[in-house]
């Protein structure tokens, strides 16, 4: 379970994240939505440790990220914006890698590891190196080194950003599955229709606040809107840097 | 599996499989040093053994007037050359290493017995003519001291007259410390190699991990970041040791290559001489590793990171330069400054003078301090928060 109480961030004079609230629970897919620029990947930054907030308190199965950030990072599994893999790797080897940074037995990690090479379905590329990898065999080994340490909180920054029908609908179905194993699963996206799809709770942020905090249904009667489309276009006021 | 094993095996296979930074670690930055010291080496002595023994050829200006000196001159290996028209232009213009002009007036000066002139026009900021000016004036001195002393033996005095004080030159310049005064560049290679050897790697993980947004993924995981730091600089020492080893391994290998007997020079690149350079050299590795790592820290592509690290690279010259330009006399404090304690020591080592201990232990703590420092601000830049932010 993860719980984002008051989050401020600014760079200089630019308030990225101003006020953001919400909480993401176990066996739910927390969708965070918003246009680009809204401080999404400022939000998760947050989330991961990565940036310190300036105000405002994470907890993450109840440990402050801020005290006890290493405690945090390990009970997380991070897909961020920067997918950035090694290319003089193998996708085996990248995984292997922060298994072993995550300090785990051989036997373990090479069980993990394979249990999500299957999972992921990335069995033909697993022994060869990254570089010169599609855009989906991308975020697959990047998902599958992420999830290496068996997190229940996931975290994912635009997981479908540049894939293609086939391999978001793999995905989707992916993290249908995290969810039916019981874990938290938080991801970020700009794009209605799979925020809808997917979310059994929609975090709507605009201008580094959160706007939004409900179930799809909720949302609907809260605007009036027959479609969730409609609803977040009233509450965001527009629907500039959103996608359908 | 610790997280700094991890880091470092890691960092050693992924750059084991990089053609470019292993050619510059293993190939080009160990023998770079070598191969340039040999080949130089071989060019000044073999230039240095045929001015000294080749007949060379001179322009004299009014050799009819002086058939005596133009045979001693000739004597001595040096032809006398039909005159120049413009003499201060040729040498200028790098026609002709020196001219010898006989005043007009030489015979008639001559025959009354009054001192004649003979002018030598020569550019001293020419090194390579330095040879051919030293003989030319040496021949017409001890060509001008046989006549004079001919002419007090006619008038029945002694020679020794005229010359009440002698000059007797006793060198304690040995063999080997010649040999030193020559090879004062060569701190400059070792030197060079270690930081050509760790800077390809040094980009990699810094600069280049950042380009590749692979920093960030990498600071999620429960790693503190000094630990990854350290994984990676040791990474980074370990391409810059082995490229060391291969160097010293390669210089063992010069005096084969060099006719140092031809000048009376001994060059001793033993394994003494080797094992002493390392140790030397050690604070070096750890100093060279953590700045490369801070300067590319700053970068945010390979591509500046490079940039910034070949003006880096600028620094370990300025003591080889300074050395040989303003040869100082070496002060205590100056073993523990880093880079240049360790020109002094190996200076002092191919002089066949060793290293003391005291020398060598002043050496090891200030390298190491600075190397800590240096440690210390690539930590501090890399708790920093912009440094895993690619975008």
């Amino acid at each position: 379970m993860i719980e984002v109480r008051d989050l401020h961030k600014a760079f200089g004079d630019v308030r990225a994240v101003n006020g953001v609230s919400f909480t993401a629970r176990d066996g739910e897919i927390t969708g965070l939505l918003g246009p680009n620029g809204a401080g999404k990947t400022t939000t998760l930054r947050m989330l991961y440790t990565l940036m310190k907030p300036d105000a405002g308190q994470v907890l993450v199965d109840g440990v402050d990220a801020y005290t006890d950030a290493l405690a945090v990072r390990r009970r997380l599994g991070v897909l961020p914006d920067a997918r950035g893999l090694y290319k003089r790797l193998t996708a085996a080897e990248n995984i292997d890698y922060f298994g072993k940074l995550h300090g785990m037995e051989p036997a373990l990690l090479a069980q993990r590891r394979e249990a999500l090479i299957d999972g992921l379905d990335m069995r033909d590329i697993a022994t060869r190196r990254t570089e010169g990898f599609s855009q989906g065999q991308r975020v697959k080994t990047a998902i599958a080194r992420a999830l290496v340490h068996d997190p229940r909180n996931v975290l994912l920054d635009e997981p479908t950003n540049g894939l293609d029908v086939m391999a978001t609908r793999a995905m989707r179905r992916f993290m249908r599955q995290l969810k039916d194993e019981g874990r938290c699963v938080l991801f970020s996206s700009h794009i209605m229709q799979e925020v809808a799809a997917l979310c059994d709770r929609i975090v709507v942020i605009a201008h580094g606040r959160v706007v939004a905090d409900e179930t799809p249904a909720a949302l609907l009667a809260q605007t009036g809107e027959s479609s969730l489309e409609d609803a977040f276009v009233k509450i965001i006021g527009t629907d500039e840097g959103l996608a359908a | 599996m610790s997280a700094f094993t991890a880091v470092y095996w890691k960092e050693v296979r992924e750059n084991l499989r990089d053609r470019r930074t292993l050619i510059n670690a293993l190939v080009t930055g160990p023998l770079l040093g070598p191969v340039m010291f040999i080949m130089l080496m071989n060019v000044t002595i073999n230039r240095e053994i045929a001015k000294a023994d080749r007949p060379i050829a001179v322009p004299v200006i009014g050799a009819e007037l002086a058939p005596n000196l133009v045979a001693a001159l000739k004597s001595a290996g040096i032809d006398a050359q039909p005159a120049l028209a413009d003499p201060e232009n040729a040498v200028r213009e790098q026609r002709t290493d020196i001219v010898v002009r006989i005043s007009p007036d030489y015979a008639k000066a001559w025959n009354k017995g009054q001192t004649v002139q003979v002018e030598l026009i020569y550019d001293s900021s020419r090194r390579d003519a330095s040879t051919p000016v030293m003989r030319v004036r040496s021949v017409v001195e001890s060509y001008g001291r046989r006549e004079g002393a001919m002419r007090l033996i006619a008038r029945g005095l002694s020679p020794s007259t005229a010359w009440p004080v002698q000059v007797a030159d006793r060198d304690q310049a040995t063999s080997q410390s010649r040999s030193g005064l020559m090879f004062s560049f060569l701190p400059y290679f070792f030197v060079l190699t270690v930081f050509l050897g760790g800077m390809y790697l040094a980009i990699d993980l810094t600069a280049g991990e950042r380009e590749r947004q692979s920093l960030e993924p990498l600071f999620v995981n429960p790693v503190a970041r000094w630990k990854i730091l350290a994984g990676k600089l040791a990474a980074i020492c370990t391409f810059s040791l082995v490229s060391l080893l291969l160097t010293v391994g390669a210089f063992m290998t010069a005096p084969w290559f060099i006719p140092t007997e031809k000048l009376g020079i001994a060059l001793d690149l033993g394994w003494r001489f080797s094992g002493q350079v390392i140790v030397l050299m050690l604070p070096l590795i750890l100093l060279l590793a953590a700045l490369q790592s801070l300067v590319s820290a700053f970068a945010k592509s390979y591509r500046e990171a490079q940039t910034y690290l070949s003006i880096l690279m600028i620094i370990p010259i300025l003591p080889s330069v300074l050395l040989s330009v303003i040869p100082v006399r070496a002060e205590p404090w100056m073993y523990t400054v880093p880079l240049l304690a360790q020109n002094l020591g190996i200076v002092q080592l191919l002089r066949g003078d060793g290293v003391p201990g005291w020398q060598l232990g002043l050496c090891l703590a200030g390298g190491f301090v600075a190397a800590v420092l240096a440690v210390w601000g690539a930590a501090m830049l890399y708790r920093s928060e912009r440094l895993a932010i690619s975008g």
